[in-house]
Formats: C-alpha cells, sequence, structure tokens
C-alpha cells in the first residue's frame, strides 16, 4: 500500500473541502473495497477522506418509497423489516452477496461502486483497458469463463460490478442522490448511472469527481413487494455471481399486470431487460411465457469462448425466478 | 535387547485406557484461546525486521534491469536484494552435488534470484526487507524490474507444448506392468474408455507460508518456518546454507494446516535466512495469498485415459492407464495416479504410462492423497460405468473385482477390510433402497442420484526416533520433531504415552516441532501417526526395561531378584508375570532409590522395515509373517448423495458416508475430523476448485481465496464416518496406518458417480461446474 | 507512489506528521481522546494511536495505513486473530467490533479508535472459557487451528445477531469464515449447541 494521508471529515463540507485540496483523493466508508484494491496496488490515493460520520444514513419511509442512506451498512439494509417487506429482492440481494463479516462492514455507496472481480483487472501484472486505457484486453482470447455476455465491447467484456445490490436497485427503478462538493444534489435513476464499456472502459459510471452518493431511493410498488433475487454460484455461498435475476411481478387473476427483470452476472454492468418485461406485461404468468421473457432478455448475447453457458445459465436463472415470484 | 521381554507390538488388550479414546485435543485449549504460537507469530525475537518478495510479472524472459531509486527512498528499507546482490548459497538444488545432498527435502530444483532468468509467472526476482511491514510492502511495490518478455508455454495442452516419457525423476516411477493389457483389452468382451481432465488444484492452507529466521550468531541459525518435515527442511537448510547441522535449528511449534504444500522446502524459506544474515536483524516473511499460488506448488493439471476391459459378467482382465501432465522446466514431477490403479482390483493384465511436458510453471508437488486421488477419479468413475454397462450395483462390481492378495506384487495384505467398509457403509448409508436405475429420482427442479467409491493408501516406510523421560513424580516428558498441522499428533502422542506409561495423559507433556528434538519421519504421505506413535511406544518400552533392572537389583522391591524377562509393567506397576500381586506403582521405586527421573529412546519403524514380534521371535512362520513380505495399504469407502439443479446446473451435496479401515485407531475423535476433511477436500475438488492460467501468458487468473473456491460451510453436509477395527501387527508397532491421505482418496469419485447416479452421464472434467452439469444435460433434451 | 503532496495552506487543519521509526507498544490509561483541533486533522506517518482492546487500552505508533489486523498482529503482538488472505475472503481475521463481526484485515486501526474492539484473546473470562470455546474443544470445531479464533468469533456474533436457529441458516451466515481442513460439521455442531442452550 502506498503511503497516504488520512483525515477524517465530520461534515459533507469538509469532506469536500479536504476533497478540493487534494486531487486524487478518495472518500473512505466501509473501506471494504478500496482497501482490498490499494493492497493489490490497484490504487494508491493520496488521501483517504474518512466519511463514516458523515449523516447520509437512515432508512425511511418516504410518501412513494423508501428513502436509504447510503452510509448504511449492507447488514442493516438487508435485514431492515422495511427492506424485507416491501423489497424483497432488495434484501436477498444484500444478504445474498458476500459475507457477513463484508455486510457488516460494507456501505450501501461503496457497494454500488465496487469494482470487477474480472482476474486480468485485479492482477496488475496482466494489462487491462479498464485499468490502463489502451493496453489491451487478455479476457478476449483468455480466461472469460465468468465475464459477461451482454454489453459487451472489444475493449472489456467482464461484469464491471460483479455485486448484487445494484441489480435488484435496476429492476425495481432506483434512483441516486448524488451530492457534488458544493453541497449540490442531483437525482440519477440507476439505469443511467453505470457506464458500458464502448471504448473507455475505465469510465464505469456518471460519478463527477468529488461527488457523493448520498441516498438511494427505490419507489414502492407491487411487483416490488412480490419480487425475489435469485443468484447462481460455484459454490453455495460466499461467491460472487455466475448468473443472477431481481425479478418483480404484479400478477392479478392469472395475468401480470407488471414486470420488472434485471439481471447480474452477465452484463457489462447491471443489465435491465426491457424485451423481457414486455413479453411479461399482459401475458400469462406461466412458465411458457417466463421462457419467452427469458429468450428476449438474451437475445443480442454475445458469448466469448468459454461463457456460452451463460446464455441458458441466465435464461434458466431467469426463468425461475419468475416462477418462484408467480407461485409465491 | 532382548525381544521376549520388551514387547515390539502393542497389544491391544493391555494398553486400553486412553488410547482409541475421544480425547479432546492436548493442544485445542491453546488454539481456541489465540495463545498458539504459529511461525509466523514468534515476535519476542529484537528487532525482528519484515520482508517482501517481489515476483515476475511474465512467465518467461530475461531480466534486463531493476530501478529501485523510489523503493530505496521509502524510510526503514534495510536492503532490496535480487539476483545481483544477494549473497550466493553454499549449495543449491540445482547443481547435481546440491541436488544429491537435499534430495528430497527439496521438490524445485530451481533456486530463484541466482540468474537473470525468469521461468514462470510468479517467480521471485526480489526480496525487501524494511523495519515495518507497511515499508517493506510499498517498497517492493516501487521497485521496477524491467524485463524481456518471451512466449512461455502454458500447459500440456499448449500447442507448444512437447510430451516426453520421463526416464527419471519421480514421473519415471511408474508401476510395472503386468500380462499383456493391450491384447487382454482388444479382446476383451467389455471395453470401456474414460478419459478425466483435472484442473490445477492448490492446497491453500489457512496459514500461508511463512518463515522467521533468527542467527543468534554469525554461524548459527533458528528458523520458525511451516514446515510438515522438521528434519527434511533442516537439511536443506544447512546444506544450503554450508552449515554445520548443529548451527541450523528449525522450529514449527503450530503448523496452520499444509496438505502437502509444506512437506518439502520451499526457495521463500532459504531466502529468508539469506536476507536475515544481511540485514543483520531477525527476519520475518510471510507469502501473501496470491503468492501461495506460485510459491509452494500444487497439484498439477493432468489428463488421465483408463481403458478397461471385462467379461461380460463385469469381472476385469485389462487396465490400461495413461496420464499426461504439465511440469516445469526442470523437474520430472508427476504425482503417480497409476499406483492405485496398479493394486485397486483383481486384474490379470496391466499397464501404464506417463508423459510429461514442460511449462512455464513452477514445479508440482504432492497435494493430500498424491497420485490416490486422482488415481481413484479414474478407476472408480470406469468401475461405474462398468457397473452400469453389465447391469451390476456399483458395490456388487466391486465385490466381484476383489483384490483377496496385492495384484501387483501378489503379496498377501498385512490386513485388508475393505469389504468390511462396503457393507457398513452401505448399511448407514441406505444403499439397499438405491434405485438402479440412472436419471430416474426426481424431486422437484432436481435429480438425486447416490454414488459410491472405494479409497486405498499404501504405507510407506518410514522411521523415526522418540525420546521418553519419566518422572518420579508421575509425569513425563516425551519428545520427537513431528508436526501437527490439524491431524492431532501432540493429541494420539499423548495417548500413546499414557498407556505405554502407565499414567494419565494431563501428566504427559509431549514436545515436537524442533529440529533439536529427537528425528522423526516427515507429517506427509500418512507417514506420522504410525511412526512416531511406535517410537514413543517402544521409548517406553526402554524405560520399563531400565526401570525392571533397578527393581531386581533393589532389595526392597517386590520383584528384587526376579529375573528381567520374568517382570512386566502393567498401568505403571511393575510386576511378577506370575504374580502380579507382588509389584509396586514406579512412582515407589522411583522415589525410593532417589531417582529423579529415567529416560527411555527408540526408533520406530512404519511399514516394511519394522520387524514384527513374530519375525523377531523366529517362529516357524517367520518366513510368512515376515512385515517385508506383505502388501500393507489402508481402505475405505465413500458414500454420496447429491442434488444436481437440472435448470441451474448446481450440484449439492446432501449427504455422506466414509467407513475407513485404517489400522489402529489413536482417538476416534480427531480420526472422525480428519475423515470428514479429507472427504470435504475431495468434494471441493470434485465441484469447484480449479486454478486457470491465462493461455497466452501463463499467469494465474484466479489467485485468491474468492476466485479460486474451495468449500465454505454452506457446500457441506452432515456427515456420517464409521471405522473398521483393525489389529495389523505387521507395519509397525502400534499397527496405526494413518489417515490423512486414505480419507480424500475415491471421494471425487463418489461425487461423480452421485451425479452420474443422478442425471444419467458421465461427468470426468474437473472441478464439474455448473456450465458442465448444463452441457451434459443438454445432451437429454 | 509516495505522495508528493503537502497538506496546502488551509490554517484550520491540525496536520500530524511524524518521523517514522520503528513502532512501540505502550500501554497507557484511556486518555488517548481524539484531537480536539478545530476541522478535520490530517494524518501521515507513524502516529500515536489508541485503540480499545478486550476492554483494555493499548497505545500504539502506528501509521494510517496500517490495517486494524496489521495492528493486533504487528504492533501489540495479539497475534491470537489470524492472517489468511488479507483481503476479507477468508474470514481468519474476524473480530468484533461495537459487537458486530467484522474482517479486521479490511479495516485501518486508525478507523477503529474509539470502538470496542473484542478480539480472541478477550472472549474467555480469565481461566474459564467462553461457552463457544468450550463447545468447539468437545466437538472438535477444528484441526489445524489456524481459521478458529476467526470461527470462533463469528460463532459466538452469528447466535447474537439470531442466525443460528436452524442448521441451514448456520451454515449460511458461518460461509464467510473458510476451514481448509474441512471442520465444518464438528463447527455447526459447536453453534447449534451452545444456540440451543442460550
Amino acid at each position: 500500500m502506498n503511503d497516504f494521508h488520512y483525515a477524517k471529515a465530520s461534515t459533507a463540507k469538509e469532506a469536500a473541502d479536504l476533497m478540493n485540496d487534494q486531487p486524487g483523493a478518495v472518500y473512505l466508508a466501509g473501506a471494504t473495497t478500496l482497501l482490498d484494491l490499494m493492497k493489490a496496488n490497484l490504487a494508491a490515493p493520496p488521501l483517504l477522506i474518512d466519511i463514516n460520520t458523515l449523516p447520509f444514513k437512515g432508512i425511511e419511509q418516504t410518501k412513494d418509497g423508501l428513502r436509504i442512506g447510503t452510509m448504511e451498512r449492507m447488514s442493516t439494509v438487508g435485514e431492515n423489516p422495511l427492506v424485507v417487506q416491501e423489497f424483497p429482492a432488495v434484501s436477498q440481494s444484500l444478504l445474498l452477496a458476500a459475507s457477513a463479516q463484508l455486510r457488516n462492514m460494507a456501505s450501501i455507496g461503496g457497494n454500488l461502486l465496487q469494482r470487477t472481480r474480472c482476474g486480468y483487472f485485479r492482477d496488475a501484472a496482466f494489462p487491462c483497458n479498464k485499468r490502463q486505457p489502451g493496453s489491451g484486453c487478455p479476457a478476449l482470447t483468455g480466461d472469460n469463463h465468468n465475464m459477461a455476455i451482454l454489453g459487451t465491447s472489444e475493449r472489456c467484456i467482464t461484469t464491471s460490478y460483479p455485486g448484487d445490490l445494484a441489480v435488484a436497485l435496476l429492476a425495481f427503478d432506483a434512483v441516486l442522490i448524488l451530492q457534488n462538493q458544493k453541497g449540490k444534489q442531483r437525482q440519477v435513476p440507476i439505469n443511467e448511472f453505470y457506464l458500458l464499456p464502448g471504448d473507455t472502459p475505465h469510465r464505469e459510471n456518471v460519478l463527477e469527481a468529488g461527488e457523493l452518493i448520498v441516498a438511494v431511493l427505490i419507489p414502492t410498488a407491487t411487483h416490488a413487494q412480490h419480487s425475489t433475487y435469485l443468484k447462481v454460484r460455484e459454490r453455495t455461498s460466499y461467491a460472487y455471481a455466475l448468473a443472477s435475476a431481481a425479478v418483480g411481478l404484479d400478477v392479478q387473476n392469472g395475468i401480470i399486470r407488471s414486470a420488472r427483470v434485471a439481471l447480474g452476472g452477465v452484463g457489462a454492468q447491471p443489465w435491465r431487460s426491457p424485451a423481457a418485461e414486455k413479453v411479461l406485461t399482459g401475458a400469462p404468468a406461466n412458465r411458457a411465457t417466463f421462457q419467452d421473457a427469458a429468450s428476449a432478455a438474451l437475445q443480442n448475447a454475445k458469448p466469448r469462448s468459454e461463457n456460452a453457458f451463460k446464455i441458458e445459465l441466465a435464461q434458466n436463472t431467469l426463468v425461475r425466478a419468475l416462477e418462484t415470484v408467480a407461485n409465491a | 535387547m532382548n525381544p521376549t521381554n520388551n514387547p515390539t507390538f502393542a497389544d491391544q488388550q493391555s494398553s486400553s485406557d486412553v488410547v482409541g479414546k475421544p480425547l479432546v485435543r492436548v493442544d485445542g485449549r491453546a488454539k481456541v484461546m489465540g495463545a498458539a504460537v504459529y511461525s509466523a507469530e514468534h515476535n519476542q525475537l529484537p528487532d525482528l525486521a519484515h520482508a517482501v518478495i517481489k515476483t515476475s510479472d511474465v512467465a518467461k524472459g530475461r531480466i534486463t534491469g531493476f530501478d529501485d531509486s523510489a523503493a530505496k527512498r521509502i524510510p526503514g528499507v534495510l536492503g532490496i536484494f535480487t539476483h545481483l546482490n544477494l549473497p550466493p548459497l553454499a549449495q543449491t538444488p540445482s547443481t547435481s552435488e546440491g541436488k544429491k545432498k537435499i534430495a528430497l527435502a527439496m521438490q524445485m530444483s530451481f533456486t530463484p534470484l541466482t540468474s537473470d532468468q525468469i521461468f514462470y509467472a510468479g517467480q521471485p526476482v526480489a526480496i525487501v526487507v524494511a523495519d515495518t511491514l507497511e515499508h517493506a510492502q510499498h517498497a517492493a511495490a516501487l521497485l521496477k524490474v524491467s524485463v524481456v518478455a518471451e512466449t512461455p508455454v502454458v500447459s500440456y495442452r499448449d500447442t507448444q507444448a512437447k510430451l516426453f516419457t520421463p526416464t527419471e525423476g519421480a514421473a519415471a516411477q511408474v508401476p510395472a506392468k503386468r500380462g499383456d493389457a493391450q491384447a487382454a483389452f482388444s479382446n476383451a468382451p467389455v471395453q470401456l474408455t474414460l478419459t478425466c481432465q483435472h484442473a490445477t488444484n492448490h492446497h491453500n492452507p489457512m496459514e500461508p507460508g511463512a518463515t522467521i529466521a533468527h542467527w543468534e550468531a554469525a554461524d548459527r541459525v533458528t528458523v520458525y518456518d511451516t514446515t510438515q518435515a522438521i528434519a527434511s527442511t533442516h537439511k536443506a537448510l544447512y546444506v544450503m546454507l554450508g552449515l554445520p547441522p548443529d548451527n541450523v535449528r528449525v522450529v514449527t511449534k503450530f503448523l496452520g494446516g499444509g496438505f502437502g504444500s509444506k512437506l518439502t522446502m520451499w526457495p521463500h524459506t532459504v531466502l529468508t535466512a539469506q536476507v536475515a544474515k544481511a540485514v543483520g536483524r531477525p527476519v520475518k516473511l510471510v507469502l501473501t495469498r496470491p503468492q501461495m499460488f506460485t510459491s509452494m506448488g500444487h497439484r498439477e493439471d493432468q489428463q488421465q485415459t483408463l481403458r478397461l476391459g471385462a467379461t461380460k459378467e463385469g469381472k476385469l482382465l485389462a487396465l490400461l492407464h495413461e496420464k499426461i501432465s504439465t511440469t516445469s522446466p526442470w523437474d520430472n514431477y508427476a504425482e503417480m495416479n497409476s499406483k492405485i490403479v496398479h493394486m485397486l482390483y483383481a486384474c490379470p493384465n496391466f499397464d501404464a504410462s506417463v508423459k510429461l511436458a514442460r511449462a512455464n510453471v513452477m514445479t508440482s508437488t504432492y497435494m493430500r492423497g498424491p497420485g490416490e486421488a486422482p488415481g481413484s477419479f479414474a478407476i472408480e468413475c470406469a468401475m461405474d460405468d462398468l457397473a452400469y454397462q453389465v447391469g451390476l450395483d456399483p458395490i456388487a462390481i466391486r465385490l466381484l473385482n476383489h483384490a483377496d492378495k496385492d495384484p501387483g506384487t501378489g503379496k498377501p495384505w498385512s490386513s485388508k477390510s475393505l469389504k468390511q467398509c462396503y457393507e457398513r457403509g452401505a448399511e448407514l448409508f441406505g444403499w439397499g433402497k438405491r434405485n438402479p436405475k440412472n436419471g430416474a429420482t426426481r424431486q422437484g427442479n432436481k435429480l438425486v442420484g447416490w454414488g459410491m467409491a472405494s479409497g486405498s493408501y499404501p504405507v510407506h516406510d518410514a522411521q523415526g526416533n522418540a525420546r521418553v523421560r519419566l518422572y518420579a513424580d508421575g509425569h513425563a516428558l516425551v519428545q520427537a520433531a513431528a508436526t501437527d498441522l490439524g491431524t492431532g499428533t501432540y493429541t494420539i502422542i499423548t495417548q500413546v504415552a499414557a498407556d505405554s506409561l502407565g499414567i494419565a495423559p494431563e501428566n504427559v507433556y509431549f514436545e515436537l516441532g524442533d529440529s533439536a528434538l529427537p528425528t522423526t519421519a516427515m507429517s506427509g504421505g500418512s507417514r506420522a501417526a504410525g511412526t512416531v506413535s511406535s517410537s514413543v511406544f517402544l521409548a517406553a518400552q526402554d524405560v520399563w526395561q531400565k526401570l525392571i533392572k533397578l527393581a531386581i537389583a533393589d532389595q526392597h522391591s517386590p520383584v528384587y531378584k526376579a529375573k528381567p524377562a520374568d517382570v512386566e509393567a502393567v498401568k505403571g506397576r511393575l510386576q511378577l508375570k506370575a504374580d502380579s500381586t507382588k509389584g509396586e506403582a514406579f512412582i515407589t521405586l522411583m522415589q525410593r532409590i532417589g531417582l529423579d527421573d529415567l529416560e527411555g529412546v527408540a526408533t520406530g519403524h512404519y511399514g516394511s522395515s519394522y520387524e514384527s514380534p513374530e519375525a523377531t521371535l523366529n517362529t516357524p512362520q517367520a518366513k510368512k509373517d515376515d512385515a517385508a513380505s506383505h502388501s500393507m495399504h489402508s481402505f475405505s469407502a465413500h458414500f454420496c448423495e447429491v442434488e444436481v439443479d437440472t435448470e441451474l446446473g448446481t450440484v449439492h451435496v446432501t449427504r455422506w458416508v466414509s467407513v475407513v479401515a485404517a489400522g489402529r485407531i489413536l482417538n476416534s475423535m480427531t480420526a472422525r475430523s480428519q475423515v470428514i476433511g479429507g472427504s470435504i477436500f475431495g468434494i471441493g475438488a470434485a465441484l469447484m476448485e480449479g486454478t486457470v492460467r491465462d493461455p497466452h501468458l501463463a499467469r494465474y487468473t484466479n489467485a485468491s481465496l474468492a476466485d479460486y473456491h474451495v468449500c465454505v460451510h454452506a457446500d457441506i453436509p452432515e456427515m456420517t464416518v464409521a471405522f473398521i477395527d483393525e489389529e495389523d501387527r505387521y507395519i509397525n508397532a502400534m499397527g496405526v496406518k494413518g489417515l490423512g491421505e486414505v480419507s480424500i482418496v475415491g471421494t471425487s469419485a463418489a461425487v461423480s458417480n452421485a451425479i452420474f447416479h443422478a442425471i444419467g452421464h458421465r461427468l470426468t472434467s474437473l472441478p464439474i461446474t455448473p456450465d458442465k452439469v448444463l452441457k451434459a444435460l443438454r445432451k437429454t433434451q | 507512489m509516495a505522495s508528493e503532496w503537502s497538506p496546502g495552506s488551509s490554517s484550520r487543519r491540525t496536520f500530524i506528521k511524524q518521523t517514522t521509526g520503528l513502532a512501540g507498544l505502550t500501554l497507557a490509561p484511556m486518555n488517548q481522546a481524539e484531537p480536539s483541533a478545530p476541522g478535520p486533522t490530517l494524518v501521515q506517518g507513524a502516529t500515536e494511536l489508541s485503540l480499545r482492546i478486550n476492554g483494555r487500552v493499548y497505545s500504539l505508533r502506528a501509521e494510517p495505513r496500517t490495517t486494524l489486523l496489521d495492528a493486533l498482529r504487528e504492533y501489540l503482538h495479539l497475534t491470537g486473530t489470524k492472517k489468511g488472505c488479507d483481503h476479507g475472503q477468508c474470514g481468519a481475521c474476524t473480530v468484533h467490533v461495537d459487537g458486530e463481526r467484522i474482517t479486521s484485515c479490511l479495516t485501518l486501526a486508525i478507523m477503529q479508535q474509539g470502538k470496542q474492539i473484542t478480539t480472541i484473546e478477550g472472549l474467555a473470562k480469565g481461566d474459564q472459557l467462553h461457552p463457544m470455546q468450550e463447545a468447539f474443544l468437545k466437538h472438535d470445531g477444528f484441526q489445524c487451528g489456524y481459521c478458529t479464533p476467526g470461527q470462533i468469533m463469528s460463532a459466538v456474533a452469528c447466535i447474537r445477531e439470531g442466525h443460528a436457529t436452524s442448521d441451514d441458516q448456520c451454515r449460511e451466515w458461518m460461509s464467510g469464515n473458510i476451514c481448509r481442513c474441512g471442520a465444518y460439521p464438528n463447527i455447526l455442531a459447536a453453534i447449534r449447541e451452545v444456540a440451543s442452550s442460550q
């Protein structure tokens, strides 16, 4: 690890001032992602601004839904009764991630900014366009077993966000509240937050320098109450997804009134599928419909040498998740 | 010694107080309190400095220079060592002379930091020493290494790879052929060919490799190391450092697992000693987890093809086994899978071959059940296929082909209870209720399958010394330079000593893990329990012989003037064999004659070097009972239930039964734990473990515990273990066979056989991950 | 990369930079309150830190980059907490901070000042083992012992959280603690026994 400076900010203004003074400074919350990267010499910020005492906390019911402060920990949010009741898929996505210890540490904001598990990104000895633009992507012809099949580019094929929460938030139309160094806030729907790799895989989201994610808003909806998160892994727990699905259905008299579908583990970013939702909406809630929706969701998949299995796996994952909700 | 009054075999009847009982681990309290001191934790050393290894990014090439300008500026840096400035070693295993002297103490003959050549990714190219860990890590990161990279060979599957048949080294030790396997296979009514691929596996003990080197004088060093083999590490170190043996001490009091990775010494240990000498301070080096993938060996990536010929009834006629695997640029190592194919079943015709390809990887090494674990996968999956093909139950096909004597050597078994393992396992598992049809048991989205497999592991010859010091106050100090890597050595030897001396286990202090103690066998290849227990038992007999001599010379003793042969030691009492009322406790004798303590020593033999009591007695059956004329193996049977999700491809083990016959069980609780542990290791290998090298750059892409999956709690169901009691008088004085390896052998096959039963498809490429399951199931649709 | 940055001109801030030296351990009474200078304090280099561990206050000189795990093991010689991976991937370094289990390798010591830290060394009351430690002994919930402190700390928290009410729940919530020796069934038995006795 590099020799950095450390400062504890007690207000957002202090944090912003520190950030202003020091180009390259980073915010420090749960530390789980940041220290992991720094220990691997993948990040070397000159200053860590500890924001753990900033008041971006609380899980509150608003008139439209839920507001979650991003300094809350994964464990707190995952087991919060409001979240469990109104957004089961969100709760499950949190509790199926990482380990109990890490969930006690990692903040919601940090979770949304976690970095890829791609072995080429994680090891500075490899070239990687995400780490060093223009250096190449060995995964294209290398170990791409767990790489993405949707939204990739010839510069980068990884699942840039390897986690779970953002997949569930994406399914249920969450909005992120970002606050810049001047204290000014803006709202960004989560489906506009993450960037596909294209020619600039090093740019992963629209967060500007010094901006903080301070809250997540999730609108209440029937399809969110009837939701689930299914995660398929190579071991039963404590592993990243090969494929995952966050789905929600509002079914009345056997007909789907509204549906939400997002996939994890298969997209270059968390992957919402309007095509699948279109198939589902208005259709009978049965296996045939779900299979059609799954086909639609993976229609544009582009597998590489070792990950074609993900098409079938993601489809089956999606069908299973939809059946789980429909039969609940 | 007179064999007639000096027992060389511990009769079960006479030693039964604590041997075999589930005594709680004697080192357990220290472990659960966090008080057990592992090798990297000897922090009391004055001015302890920290070393960090810098490794090569590329897998092949040449170092053209170092830029240490930024690294040097880090405060507290004490030294930056490369091949350009590291003081040379007296010997290395890279030369023929050094190799001869170091012999098997080092698995890899290459010594890093001796030239500018790079042979594998992760090869040490520099070592940085600083006052704090943070400074050393930072400086190592800042050190720049200039390299001219070349195209590496990645594995035996690389188009650049050149396959060859080794004529020397471990990979050349192929079991002898018998009969004409090729012809017998060609003529066999039933022919099966099974090809298995095994991913590279890494041991990943929870405790990383670590060394602390402390030079107490210019020519005297103590090395606290993570080693399973005190004696061979000691030897490698004194040879390489050019010191007299007495000037090097190796200490390993607690060892956080090893599984073979800590069996032979690796370069980082001697590097630590070298830099500690250079900086003039004790130095601690702890490998990082990613470095654990390129520093202490691995199980090589391999492919085996087994061709099996049988009669229509399922009787084996021919076994032809071929293995192809990756080895390093210098060494001919391949784990010898064909050993178990050679001996597991009665089969008149057998042949095997090994081919290697050199690639840019470090030398692979022994990993739990080396040879037998993957070899059993091939033979036990093939037997399962044969059972299916000829319409027999998997147990029935094994009974039909049961080897009543060693098919390879024709020798009788010293003991074998495999049939009992099958029987007991079937009973515990409820095997009788198995649906004979594959792919036919569905529960919702899942198919359920039951599979079983046999396991076996040989008794490797070994010997070792022990010292027992018995005190007049009734306690004893017992010493042997063994290690306890979690296997329970501390505990089982305490039990053996307690019974041998007739004292309570809490009055035994067993000291291990120090080269200053009597030399003994390595903790590897399931040698330790049999060797150390025997030497301790015999050292206790030495104590008794000395005490008997003193007793019969003491006029106050109830056995005064008796013949030594007429006196026996029973539960700490010296008494007349003919009249047990004539005797007294050793405490009484020692205190009366003013003897504070008495020491006994002995050498224990394990395997064919052991002379059984029958042999030494020179009875008429001497020839028949001569230990060396027996084939010595432990045996086991594993039973597994899996649920396979037919849409998601996931496999979950839901039930498990292991039955093991391994001679005398010294502690039923730690033995059960070891068997469970071996099975879990095997389940991991079957379902999830695999290290991947980039197909162009020959560098691992998943060198972490997040990406190299080993089993977690949620993967493991309740497990049942049973032992078949055996009294084997031919293997060693305690009749112990060892458990570490036999507990894993056959387990991966049991999982694969259960999957075969569940889905009706044979999966032979390990690990069996969801993608492979889905691919197999697609054939059904 | 060492930073060439200097703390700027802002006079509100206190800048602590101390010469780097050998880290020493001293035991001090609970008087190491946070500096009360106005505005945030920039800390660089080896600095006096104060950690409350197992009910005792420890002072140490360490850098901001010193993790809690390294502070425990290398500075305070509380080596019961183990380093298995240093990346939050194995659970061997599990400790409690304010009663919650965390992996001490992925947090900085400087961040944990003022918190109540409990390590494996603080679980027993003198010679009297914690019930979980007793249960691990009884059920042979370990072999090599290296993951054991982390397993035990995690297990204690697992019950406290209410996540040990069934075998499957317990397995899932203990999955952040890897045991390569494979003591899982025995660990489960130990936890379930303690859970059912409470």
